[in-house]
């Protein structure tokens, strides 16, 4: 007899395989359709990106010789399934490493925790950067190691010793950059300073991508849909500097011993022609396997080598600033070159001096600058703060005469194509009025007339106001490179920045700086032919002056813009003075003459005693 | 006349066989062979599915031979069940014994049976002697499940394959036969018993997962908060139920509640103090009184509830001593991934995650026929055995993972149908046993691809690559399939 209670129970039973399928499919729902995450880790678990690497731009001077290039470096794989059994001290002594340090990446290399990447079906990285010497000879032994390959990477290298500062340097990325930039993977490399960081977008090229199956151990099973996601390798762009290679050296041969920067401009172009910063570094410290070692050396130097004085050097600018000074006034009206204003070994007004040296006075502006009288400017300086017919403050006067600075490009970046650029400093009114607390005049601030106090200005900035003075009122953005193979140089760099200041007045201070050559403060850069024009600086310093030049030749239409930066140098004739008459010999005539030449050799022994302070 | 159409009834079962039942196991074995043929595929060998050297090839022969076993079965009489299911149950029980002294050690399990180039499963057979026996028996004459001399026999021909298959270190195999208590029930076990063990299942699940887990800033496990106010829940329940006293139920859950509310307060505002002991308290309070009651009003409901309370109690302090002291580590180590307590995506949880990755990467569509990346690439182990309905995730997608599981359901529904309509118990017993092994194994499989049960080794009916439980199935299905094509002959006679 049917039960017909119990048979009840066949809609409990059913209803429980119903339940049971319904939840299943709300489950499949909501992996299937709801979550794009798991699509996403599918593609990155089955499918191997592997990566071609492009061909890194190469670097050449102005004048097409080669700087960096590219060369091949080997490094060591392993696979761990297959290389047991080898015999690791022969691998160690082919490869001249220690039984500890093969101990060492063998572990490393397995702890998930760090190499996360790790299977041991596929080729693990054991050694980096083998040379091609040590590549040849690891090479021939290699059948004796199973398990272990090679495989072939490009590394940079550098034709010469020179140019560290602007050239840079490359290498493995950053977690920081990795997470900036989807292009990036672990293990990369990338420019890390100089242009190789400013043109890492030129330099690198594209990498293509090869797209192959894997399976859950690594292995590879063929292309993905026969390469048709497959991307093609596009060469980084080669690059053209505006560097002369042969200036650069000269310039980091002068300045052998010494701590400071030489900049040279092309004036007509904005191009860098050398920008030496001193002390330097061999670049081919830089690449294989010694980089962390050697970059960590030189980061610990006291003298701080890896440091680029030539833009992130803010020095007072001393004497070169009062070309600034003089176009300002004459633009302003408070001087013209019939103008005398007195000096008795100095500025002295209301129980203020400012220290001057023997010339005859009172004096006109072109003397003042040939000589490079300190009280010229300071008068000049004066009257311009207490003119409150012009200025009805002194921070209108103040406001006034920052945005001349500013329009000649100092206290902020120029721009240059270059990391890592400083500003300088240029003060404003409210700065001092923050100083001083509203309490001040054109006597307070009288030394930035002079290019001291709170002035400061790197060796490109002092560069460029020479470059501007050479065009007669204006400068193109400097930059250190010239061409990029199949692209257009940025805008900024081709675009003439005018000052606030008329080519007239500009005659005038070219005019002074001429006469400072031809019988001022400047005569040892009088180089016959040449038609040089100059300006000293001597800056004061609390221990001894820095040694300051900066001129340009020829006077008509200037083929190059100099700024020597000298720590310590004391007189800008000591130092300054000849090693720009150097470098502009060297640039104009192609080589140093025969006199020169004994000249650089002397300058090139000359060093200065630089005590263990900070710097 | 009437002698011709009874002869063709007798030699002609293929008009009263369940062509729906046939259709749908049809399309299950070509839905399987399609994902036997994706899981085994390599791509870099891109060898010929048909070739006997793939798993795809060979799983065509045990698709044939599952045919023709289901056609041999067919011809058969489906008398010969009723007659000799002891002896084939007594045959497999010693099968099953003689396995662990010759098999050899598959990854630590002792069940394979090595004949020739061939090696089988008895635990595979040995399901479907068990529900013959177990028909057999409940269909005898005076058979009355809710008497212990009958129902503890029962009880024994159901525990007596799973000891000896855990002996072979099958825990999986051994867990499946569990599933004729669906069929005890149906046939009249008492539903509290399978309330009983459902409530042991949820008191375990939350008891181990939340352990850990504390109250606010107070001392108190909210795993062992939560069961025992369960517990009482339950009990209280059950009281409502059988023994129709409702205003008993307010009263008890009013003083407790109370009581437990005044707890929480006190410990959350003045002293913290593990409130557990409250409630289990409480629990405890409550069984002396149904006691009481019991003693005073004579009523056997009462004893039998407050047994469950009690038995509740002592069923939740024993899971921490399996779970530390019986179950072996890898187990352990199962169930605390499964609960969520153990994220090990390279170990134990690496099945589960890259099942989940594979399904996941279908999406509506799925990837098409041997397009699947993460099945053929070997990211999911066991991806053409038990975990086979991950390529039947990635390759279909959404739509042929449900078509799957629909033709499943309508499967077992179709059973749960055909096994109503048999006039003798034996048919019935006997197709409940086919239908809860079927929905057994669904609910453990596919739960297990979708993270949703535990890890239990299981094949997949009809998809998992294999010979011997595609064997299993189908002799399993087709007896029952037997049984029903001579329903109507039975009843004439």
């Amino acid at each position: 007899m049917p039960n017909y209670e119990l048979e009840k129970r066949k809609f409990v039973i059913g209803g429980i395989a119903v339940a049971i399928v319904l939840v299943y499919i709300l489950r499949l729902f909501a992996l299937q359709i709801m979550s794009d995450d798991y699509k996403k880790n599918a593609d990155s678990n089955a499918l191997l990106k592997q990566i071609q690497y492009p061909a890194r731009g190469t670097i050449s001077d102005r004048n097409g010789k080669l700087m960096v290039y590219n060369q091949p470096a080997y490094d060591v794989m392993v696979v761990m399934m297959e290389q047991k059994g080898v015999d690791t001290l022969d691998l160690c002594q082919s490869l001249g490493i220690t039984k500890e340090f093969y101990e060492k990446r063998m572990s490393e290399i397995k702890d998930r925790s760090r190499n996360r990447g790790y299977s041991p079906y596929t080729q693990q990285l054991f050694m980096g950067q083998l040379s091609s010497e040590e590549f040849c000879a690891f090479q021939e032994k290699l059948f004796r190691f199973p398990g272990f390959y090679v495989q072939r990477r490009s590394i940079r290298q550098y034709k010469t010793s020179h140019a560290a500062h602007v050239l840079g340097d490359v290498g493995e990325v950053s977690p920081a950059d990795v997470e900036a930039d989807d292009y990036y993977n672990g293990g990369d490399y990338i420019g890390k300073l100089g242009i190789e960081r400013a043109y890492e977008k030129q330099l690198r090229g594209e990498k293509g991508i090869q797209v192959l199956l894997r399976d859950a151990h690594g292995r590879i099973k063929g292309r993905y849909q026969n390469g048709l996601h497959d991307t093609q390798t596009v060469p980084g762009k080669n690059l053209t500097l505006g560097i002369d290679a042969d200036l650069q050296a000269l310039g980091e041969r002068l300045m052998e011993g010494k701590i400071g920067s030489i900049v040279a401009i092309e004036p007509s172009t904005g191009e860098v022609l050398c920008m030496v910063s001193s002390p330097t570094y061999d670049p081919r410290m830089m690449i294989g396997r010694q980089r962390g070692h050697n970059h960590l050396a030189l980061s610990r130097d006291p003298m701080k080598p890896l440091l680029n004085r030539s833009i992130m050097g803010q020095y007072p600018p001393g004497s070169t600033f009062k070309t600034s000074q003089a176009l300002t006034f004459l633009q302003e009206g408070i001087i013209t070159t019939k103008t005398l204003y007195p000096c008795s070994m100095g500025f002295r007004y209301r129980g203020l001096h400012v220290g001057c040296h023997a010339h005859p006075a009172p004096i006109a502006l072109i003397p003042a600058i040939s000589t490079s009288c300190n009280a010229y400017f300071c008068w000049g300086l004066y009257y311009m703060f207490s003119n409150r017919e012009k200025y009805p403050t002194v921070q209108d006067a103040m406001t006034r005469w920052k945005d001349y600075m500013v329009s000649m490009g100092f206290g902020y970046k120029l721009g240059i194509d270059l990391p890592g650029e400083k500003r300088g400093m240029i003060p404003n009114a409210p700065y001092y009025d923050k100083a001083y607390r509203g309490s001040w005049n054109g006597l307070t601030v009288i030394s930035i007339a002079i290019g001291q106090g709170e002035v400061n200005l790197t060796p490109l900035q002092i560069a460029n106001l020479c470059a501007t003075i050479a065009n007669r009122g204006y400068f193109i953005t400097p930059h250190v490179v010239k061409e990029i193979e199949g692209e257009a140089l940025d805008a900024q760099y081709t675009q003439r920045r005018y000052t606030m200041v008329s080519p007239e007045n500009y005659e005038l201070v070219v005019q002074g700086m001429r006469s400072a050559v031809l019988h001022g403060t400047c005569r040892g850069a009088n180089l016959p032919g040449l038609d040089v024009c100059g300006k000293t600086g001597t800056a004061e310093n609390k221990g001894q002056d820095h040694s300051v030049f900066m001129g340009f030749a020829p006077m008509n239409n200037p083929k190059i813009a100099v700024s020597v930066y000298v720590e310590n140098g004391k007189w800008g004739a000591t130092f300054g003075v000849p090693i720009g008459a150097l470098m502009i010999e060297q640039y104009l005539n192609g080589k140093l003459s025969e006199q020169s030449e004994k000249k650089a050799e002397e300058f090139q022994n000359r060093h200065i005693e630089y005590g263990e302070q900070e710097r | 006349m009437e002698s011709r159409r009874d002869s063709r009834n007798e030699t002609s079962v293929w008009r009263s066989v369940d062509w729906l039942t046939i259709s749908v196991y049809i399309c299950l074995l070509a839905f399987g062979w399609v994902s036997v043929c994706g899981a085994s595929y390599d791509f870099s060998q891109q060898g010929d599915i048909f070739s006997f050297e793939a798993r795809s090839g060979m799983q065509i022969i045990w698709i044939g031979t599952s045919l023709l076993l289901g056609f041999v079965i067919m011809m058969l009489d489906d008398r010969i069940y009723d007659t000799l299911a002891y002896l084939i149950y007594a045959f497999m029980l010693v099968l099953l014994f003689i396995t662990p002294f010759l098999a050899r050690d598959i990854k630590g399990s002792y069940s394979w049976i090595k004949i020739g180039p061939f090696s089988f499963q008895a635990a595979e057979f040995a399901k479907c002697a068990t529900a013959l026996a177990l028909a057999k028996f409940m269909s005898a004459y005076g058979y009355q499940i809710t008497r212990w001399k009958h129902f503890l026999p029962t009880l024994a021909i159901i525990m007596v394959p799973i000891i000896l298959i855990i002996l072979q270190k099958e825990t999986g195999s051994a867990l499946v036969y569990l599933s004729f208590f669906l069929m005890l029930y149906r046939e009249g076990m008492p539903g509290s018993i399978l309330f009983a063990g459902v409530s042991a299942v949820v008191y375990f699940v939350v008891g181990v997962r939340f352990e850990d887990v504390m109250v606010g800033h107070t001392p108190t496990s909210v795993g062992e908060f939560t069961v025992f106010l369960l517990i009482f829940f339950f009990s209280l329940g059950m009281v409502n139920v059988y023994c129709s006293n409702s205003s008993l139920v307010r009263r008890i859950l009013g003083y407790g509640l109370g009581i437990i509310a005044v707890a929480v307060l006190f410990s959350v505002f003045v002293i913290p103090f593990d409130m557990s002991w409250v409630v289990l308290a409480v629990c405890v309070a409550m069984v002396a009184y149904l006691v009481y009651l019991f003693l005073r009003d004579r009523l056997k409901s009462y004893l039998y509830i407050a047994g469950f309370a009690l038995g509740s109690l002592m069923f939740f302090y024993s899971v921490d001593f399996v779970l530390n002291q019986v179950l072996d580590d890898h187990q352990r180590v199962r169930i605390n991934v499964l609960l969520g307590l153990e994220e090990d995506l390279a170990g134990a949880g690496y099945n589960v995650n890259q099942a989940k990755i594979a399904i996941g990467s279908g999406g509506l569509m799925g990837k098409g026929f041997l397009n699947g990346t993460q099945t053929k690439l070997r990211y999911v182990p066991e991806q053409d055995t038990d975990f086979i309905f991950c390529t039947v995730g990635e390759e279909e997608g959404f739509w042929g993972a449900s078509v799957v599981l629909l033709l499943f359901l309508v499967l077992i529904l179709r059973l749960i149908y055909l096994s109503e309509r048999q006039p003798y118990t034996f048919g019935r017993v006997y197709g409940y046993c086919v239908m809860s092994i079927f929905l057994f194994h669904l609910f453990i499989n596919v739960g297990m691809v979708l993270g949703l049960t535990p890890v239990i080794g299981i094949p997949l009916p009809f998809f998992s690559y294999g010979g011997s439980s595609l064997w299993g199935f189908t002799i399993l299905l087709f007896i029952f399939l037997r049984i029903d094509a001579g329903r109507n002959r039975i009843r004439r006679f």
